[in-house]
């Protein structure tokens, strides 16, 4: 500002070169939001496709009409009373919850035996929990699959279904990590003050952890309500069913292609919980892996 | 008792994996000058011989006895070799720290602020147990039932197994639809790995530029990780559907053509893959724009005042300094690539047109639980389980000599 408004009086041999109209009438890094807005628009277009199609009867999908059509509560109605999938949701939200409040309680007391006491192998503790990252639940399938079927005094199909889920490698090792980087202090003054190792975990860690907690839970409640091969092949009672069985139950008859709207009305029923999730605690995700720009 | 026939001794594969890993020891010691010749030789021939044998010895080397097809010595050979792979890099690493006099096992406890009291091992159980109870019952004894049945004759449903040797293992050699089914796996990882990597890599920088919004478009750019593979493959179902789809009306009105995407050859995978970026490519948007952060500024700062155009600066500077972040979406891509898309498949094409689009994740699910064969399919998990941890190996050998030249 200042610069320009000096240089009209000074001499300046550039004074003709200077930025030309369509430079300033343009913003800087103006291909960053070029790139940025295609980018959004190809990532976000199949989405809002869907919502638009949601509303849609079937002559209104092939006719390609951009405009909402006139089956939104229609549509609904079909895949959350016909279909069920107002119990598949709930089902899935039972089994997701289960699955990220249980690995992270296991997680969080797994990290404190692996921080906070002396014991000789420790290391070969953490390493057997470890190395079952290598062993992925998709590879251990058909013998998981034996395993659970087997023994047949299961309380509950979702005590079969969420119970071996439950150990996680990955919450544990980032607990472990988390407790790591906490200052010694906390714990030494915590023993002065007499505190059993577990009241140091509930006064002390975990008030200090809601980050790591909150980052944990989104991933795993993900992992939960996105599971389908396991309740696929573990659920016989179809009442049981999780909503993505649900989802891909409305796709079954694709080819006759008769129901694109309660297809899309599912794919937005099933998306909109763990979008909740994810857009209310990105900033406990974002926070919980310093992924801020400004941290 | 009756003397069993070998096609191959078992004595001949101990001694020659003793050969091969004393061989390989002393090149290692002849390369680096470290250490005693003599240690380097003895330790490479014990360590050749355990990896001849751990994985056919417990087979009572069935594979190389003479009732045994070629395939299945074969399959003898390959286990040998797999088996050498892991004892002999184990072996040089631990001989590589005895003789620069690291310690060879990690310290016990280092931990300052632990709790003092003669009851912490009863405390550090107590709160360790769960995880170790689930991981023992539901993942390492799983684990250990895989590598059983993998050679059994066995299926769901009838109460009779038979051992059978390595056969599920040998038959797959000779399986051509086994051998595309995994080139599909492949492909498909490499094609996500090319196309939505480098996608997220150059949005990402975009994301990194101070502009204003960023935090906006950063949200609106990696939504797609809370979306499930099933999700994504109805959505892509629709975008691509030959008459009802939005992507085939667009190529009719300006091309005049339209593509039976979902139902013939190659446009199927195509399908597949372009689903798959779509899914994926927020998590690799997540993961880059956070790599880029650790990027210091001042050394791209300093980078310019030299000269160096942008090009330069992120060929030189930011693309090394990025080689943690880019192993470990290689490592997260690949593993969707073959497991996850599982469901993504399940929807969009149901491994059709005639089996084209299956992986050799859907090939386990088929066997295993359509056909109930739990011989093959976990056999067919087992080879799953190899590429896991071939990855796996890939990222911490690669990648960790990659970081050491970008931490300065």
């Amino acid at each position: 500002m200042t610069e320009s408004a000096s240089s009209r009086f000074v001499f300046d041999p550039s004074a003709g070169k200077e930025r030309p109209l369509w430079r300033r009438l343009i913003p800087q890094r103006w291909y960053a939001h070029l790139i940025l807005i295609v980018s959004v628009v190809i990532i976000t277009f199949p989405m809002f496709y869907a919502l638009l199609i949601s509303t849609q009867s079937n002559p209104e999908v092939y006719n390609h009409k951009f405009t909402p059509g006139s089956m939104f509560f229609e549509n609904l109605h079909t895949v959350m009373v016909q279909r069920n999938m107002g119990r598949f949701m709930l089902n899935s939200f039972v089994i997701a919850m289960s699955i990220a409040v249980g690995k992270t309680v296991m997680s969080v007391l797994a990290g404190l035996g692996l921080v906070y006491f002396r014991y000789p192998g420790k290391w070969l503790v953490f390493g057997f929990v470890l190395i079952t990252l290598i062993m992925p639940g998709d590879v251990l399938l058909i013998a998981l699959y034996r395993r659970v079927v087997s023994f047949d005094a299961w309380p509950h199909p979702y005590v079969a279904l969420t119970l071996p889920l439950l150990a996680s490698a990955t919450g544990v090792f980032i607990f472990r990590q988390h407790f790591m980087t906490m200052p010694p202090d906390l714990s030494e003054a915590a023993q002065l003050d007499g505190a059993s190792p577990l009241q140091f975990l509930f006064r002390v860690l975990i008030p200090l952890s809601w980050n790591t907690i909150g980052a944990l839970m989104v991933i795993m409640f993900l992992f939960g309500w996105n599971q389908f091969l396991w309740p696929l092949i573990l659920l016989r009672d179809q009442n049981l069913q999780v909503v993505q069985w649900g989802m891909q139950s409305l796709t079954q008859n694709l080819e006759v292609g008769d129901n694109f709207g309660p297809m899309m009305m599912g794919v937005i029923i099933t998306s909109l919980p763990p979008m909740i999730v994810f857009l209310i605690l990105q900033r406990q995700f974002m926070k919980g892996f310093a992924l801020t720009r400004d941290k | 008792m009756e003397e069993i026939a070998y096609i191959v001794h078992p004595a001949v594969v101990t001694l020659a994996g003793a050969l091969l890993g004393a061989l390989y020891f002393a090149f290692l010691r002849w390369q680096t000058q470290v250490g005693s010749q003599r240690v380097s030789l003895i330790v490479g021939a014990i360590a050749g011989a355990i990896g001849a044998t751990m994985l056919t010895a417990p087979l009572g080397y069935c594979m190389f006895q003479g009732d045994q097809t070629s395939e299945d010595v074969m399959v003898g050979w390959i286990m040998v070799g797999l088996g050498l792979l892991l004892t002999l890099n184990i072996g040089s690493v631990v001989l590589w720290r005895y003789f620069r006099g690291q310690r060879l096992l990690p310290r016990g406890d280092t931990t300052p602020g632990a709790f003092r009291g003669r009851f912490g091992l009863v405390y550090a159980l107590a709160v360790l147990s769960p995880t170790i109870l689930v991981l023992v019952y539901f993942v390492y004894l799983p684990m250990f039932d895989t590598l059983r049945f993998s050679t059994f004759l066995a299926r769901f449903g009838a109460p009779r197994t038979r051992f059978i040797c390595v056969s599920n293992f040998s038959r797959m050699l000779g399986d051509l639809d086994y051998h595309s089914n995994l080139f599909l796996s492949f492909a498909l990882s490499f094609g996500i790995i090319i196309i939505a990597m480098s996608l997220a890599l150059l949005i990402a920088s975009m994301l990194n530029q101070p502009i204003r919004g960023a935090n906006v478009y950063r949200t609106l750019l990696i939504w797609p990780y809370a979306i499930s593979p099933i999700v994504a493959g109805s959505i892509f179902g629709l975008l691509l559907g030959t008459e009802s789809g939005i992507v085939n009306r667009v190529l009719d009105l300006t091309l005049g053509v339209k593509v039976p995407w979902l139902v013939t050859v190659p446009a199927a995978q195509i399908s597949v893959v372009l689903a798959s970026v779509w899914n994926v490519i927020g998590f690799n948007i997540l993961f880059y724009t956070a790599g880029l952060q650790t990027i210091p500024k001042d050394l791209l700062e300093s980078a310019s005042i030299d000269g160096a155009s942008a090009w330069q600066q992120f060929a030189r500077i930011t693309f090394p300094l990025l080689s943690p972040f880019t192993f470990f979406l290689i490592v997260t891509n690949t593993i969707y690539a073959f497991f996850d898309t599982f469901g993504l498949i399940f929807v969009l094409t149901r491994g059709g047109p005639t089996e084209s689009t299956f992986t050799a994740m859907y090939r386990v699910y088929v066997t295993g639980i359509l056909a109930s064969d739990i011989g093959k399919s976990t056999a067919q998990s087992l080879i799953l389980f190899l590429i896991v941890v071939g990855i796996t190996i890939f990222q911490f050998r690669v990648g960790q000599r990659r970081v050491q030249y970008g931490n300065y």
